[in-house]
């Protein structure tokens, strides 16, 4: 589904990623780790197309096909969807228009009808079980006032409702407590089919106690370092990430 | 930054849908102003000669005040003797009785401009008194009106048919002396709308009159003059464009609103104006209103709404006296400056009665090369116990080359005074479009998303049917204005 091919990143004539090489099948999940500056949110937002990350050499492929040149919108259009480490603040403009907005797009590029008023609300219903939210959280602003955990829920929440084929989740798990790092796990894994791939990029290994990783990536200094499976990140916790420097 | 200044552009390069010229023989007196010219202006309405002194009153009033320089706007000196201060669509003798005898070319352009009288004549409850240039050419709705008391009718009929009414409230909330442009306006009115309604009244329908321009080197000078007597109810609605032109056409318009013990008025603007070539700024509306409102008497209510997203200047501060106990004055704002457009736009609240309150919402827009300011003043009296107000003005910015300002002048001579005040400002940001576009919306939609959630509280003011209606406009406002 995700293919990463050597790829570099700068941005403002720093070099952040220095070749990357990753390959993503659907069914599939893993985790990407590593410290602050590591490079972890650069790769993410350059799969979703942030621009002000320029890439320098490499190429992204998405079901074969290169999506470096294509905006973030029609990624998104494609099923790619990532989990924003900061999740934006909108004033004024409710979720529910937001996502609906955000979810009728997706539809109408798929050829698929655009949800109604009321057929949106029962959607949004179910989808508000899961990650446990409040229905009033329908008519606050996009954010606006939002605690750390109430917006990562959120992004787990758009995550369910607009069904992407592609997940990237941004440090999801940064901030929350117990509770709420269980919630949002039980989101990831309700949202997990074989016909979808997660990529959940982490500082802990936390998380990975909820979910089930395929493969576990550390990145060091704008490269991955080592991969393996769910032990590799048991070994980093135990052993902190000196383990793997030079 | 890269990516939204291209939406920037995109947006700010959106040409003007209205621009169109009508094809009417126009009844224009040649260019220039002086007594003989307001002698003939009044004399084409036929005009008893208490008005005919007044308008003259006016003029070397005018003459002899200077054109106000304290606005944050700039544009060239405006020459007044090369416009034309009357013009009028032909046959207006024996005018039109109905739609159906109105002007097909007429009846066209607002139908391009999306106004179908006829439909709208079929539709619930408006009643549209269209002013085509200076003269009112269709008035709908007359009949149901009538059976309630309400009088609502071109100025220049009020004249003739309600002369006691006219004299009685013409300058008396803004009297020619009041500033440069009322003045003008006073020696020259070409026409407007008068409304009346009689105590305990509540008008049965919205009122409301699209003004357009339509006359080349014509001044518009349009008065309006609004009467709620004691425990009446009038929602007015005003809406207008103007076809594209070369040169700048100068709006001086004047309101005037007196509501008595406990009467409320609502009076509500969308205002879409030529803003001027958006590519050098050339043409374009200005727009010089003076809107004024009495709370005269006690528990009245004065409401001020406004979408402001047209002409190249606007210098308009609708503001209300609260006199009368208790009485509420409310003004909710949003004022756009996109391409080369400047507004300087606000309100004055003053509070002389007891008990009184206002609120200030205002929306300030700005994008391209766009200049927006808030001018408010809030001014509570050494009688006025108790008052409260409350004022809010917000800015938006939509790229790096615009700006805005909020000039708000607080002046309180009563010790038992609550004021409240809150300003911000704020950018689209790159991360907000980017958010959006990454959950698979739009630029452009994303754009209409966030300015419409900003506008949210002053949108939700204006009646249903122009709330919409607000909300497309502002959409093809500042379409393409972010990347």
């Amino acid at each position: 589904m995700l293919e990463i091919k050597d790829l570099h990143v700068k941005i403002e004539d720093k070099d952040i990623l220095k070749g990357i090489n990753l390959t993503v099948h659907a069914g599939e999940l893993h985790a990407i780790m590593g410290r602050n500056g590591s490079g972890k949110s650069t790769l993410a937002n350059v799969i979703a197309g942030q621009e002000s990350y320029e890439i320098t050499s490499g190429d992204i492929l998405y079901n074969g096909t290169s999506i470096i040149a294509e905006s973030p919108e029609k990624r998104a259009l494609a099923g790619i969807f990532m989990s924003f480490q900061y999740p934006v603040i909108i004033p004024g403009v409710n979720n529910t228009y937001f996502l609906k907005a955000a979810l009728n797009a997706i539809r109408k590029h798929q050829g698929k009808t655009e949800l109604d008023a009321v057929e949106f609300l029962k959607l949004i219903r179910k989808k508000l079980a899961v990650v446990e939210m409040d229905e009033k959280y329908l008519h606050r602003a996009v954010n606006d006032g939002f605690s750390g955990g109430e917006k990562k829920k959120n992004e787990i929440l758009q995550m369910l409702t607009l069904e992407p084929a592609l997940a990237i989740l941004d440090e999801t798990d940064s901030g929350l407590d117990i509770d709420a790092l269980k919630i949002v796990a039980a989101g990831v894994n309700n949202y997990r089919r074989d016909d979808r791939a997660i990529v959940i990029i982490t500082h802990y290994q936390r998380i990975l106690k909820y979910l089930e990783a395929d493969y576990v990536h550390v990145l060091i200094n704008g490269k991955i370092a080592k991969s393996g499976g769910e032990n590799l990140a048991e070994q980093l916790e135990e052993k902190g990430y000196s383990w793997l420097d030079n | 930054m890269k990516t939204q200044n291209k939406t920037i552009e995109k947006v700010t390069s959106q040409d003007y849908q209205y621009g169109f010229v009508t094809d009417i023989e126009q009844d224009t007196i040649p260019p220039g102003l002086n007594e003989d010219v307001i002698r003939l202006i009044s004399n084409k309405k036929d005009e008893p000669d208490w008005l005919i002194n007044w308008r003259l009153k006016a003029y070397n009033n005018w003459l002899k005040m200077n054109e106000p320089d304290w606005a944050k706007v700039d544009y060239p000196e405006i020459d007044y003797q090369s416009m034309s201060y009357y013009s009028a669509p032909k046959d207006k003798s024996d005018g039109p009785k109905s739609l159906d005898e109105v002007d097909p070319e007429l009846v066209k352009t607002y139908e391009k401009l999306g106004i179908p009288l006829e439909e709208q004549k079929m539709l619930a409850g408006v009643a549209v008194d269209a002013i085509f240039d200076s003269v009112s050419v269709a008035t709908t709705f007359k009949e149901d009106l009538k059976k309630a008391g309400v009088i609502f009718c071109p100025f220049s009929e009020a004249v003739q048919d309600h002369p006691d009414l006219v004299k009685k409230y013409l300058g008396s909330v803004v009297p020619y002396t009041d500033n440069y442009f009322a003045a003008l306006n006073s020696a020259v009115f070409s026409d407007g709308s008068f409304i009346y309604i009689p105590k305990g009244v509540r008008c049965p329908m919205e009122l409301s009159t699209y003004f357009r321009i339509n006359a080349m080197n014509t001044g518009q000078f349009e008065r309006t003059l609004i009467v709620a007597d004691e425990g009446s109810h009038v929602s007015y609605l005003e809406g207008c464009t103007a076809p594209m032109r070369d040169e700048n056409q100068l709006h001086a318009a004047v309101v005037e609103l007196v509501a008595h013990k406990d009467a409320e008025i609502k009076y509500s603007t969308v205002q879409n104006w030529y803003p001027g070539n958006p590519e050098t700024g050339k043409g374009g509306v200005y727009n010089f209103v003076t809107k004024r409102g009495i709370c005269a008497g006690s528990n009245s209510k004065i409401s001020w709404t406004q979408v402001e997203t047209g002409s190249a200047i606007t210098w308009k501060y609708p503001s209300c006296i609260l006199k009368g106990d208790g009485s509420v004055g409310e003004f909710y704002s949003v004022a756009v400056a996109n391409n080369f457009q400047q507004a300087d736009t606000g309100t004055k609240m003053i509070h002389s009665g007891k008990n009184t309150r206002s609120t200030i919402i205002s929306k300030g827009i700005s994008a391209g090369k766009g200049q927006n300011t808030y001018r408010g003043q809030v001014k509570i009296m050494k009688n006025a116990e108790n008052a409260r107000n409350y004022s809010q003005c917000d800015s938006i910015l939509i790229g790096d080359q615009c700006s805005a300002h909020t000039f708000p002048y607080i002046d309180v001579r009563n010790p038992s005074a609550q004021m409240e005040h809150e300003a911000s400002t704020s950018t689209i940001g790159e991360d907000q479009l980017f958010y959006c576009n990454q959950r698979g919306i739009s630029t452009e939609d994303a754009v209409s998303l966030i300015v419409n959630g900003f506008c949210k509280e002053v949108f939700r003011e204006l009646p249903m049917e122009f709330a919409v209606e607000a909300q497309k406009l502002m959409e093809v406002t500042l379409e393409g204005s972010v990347g």
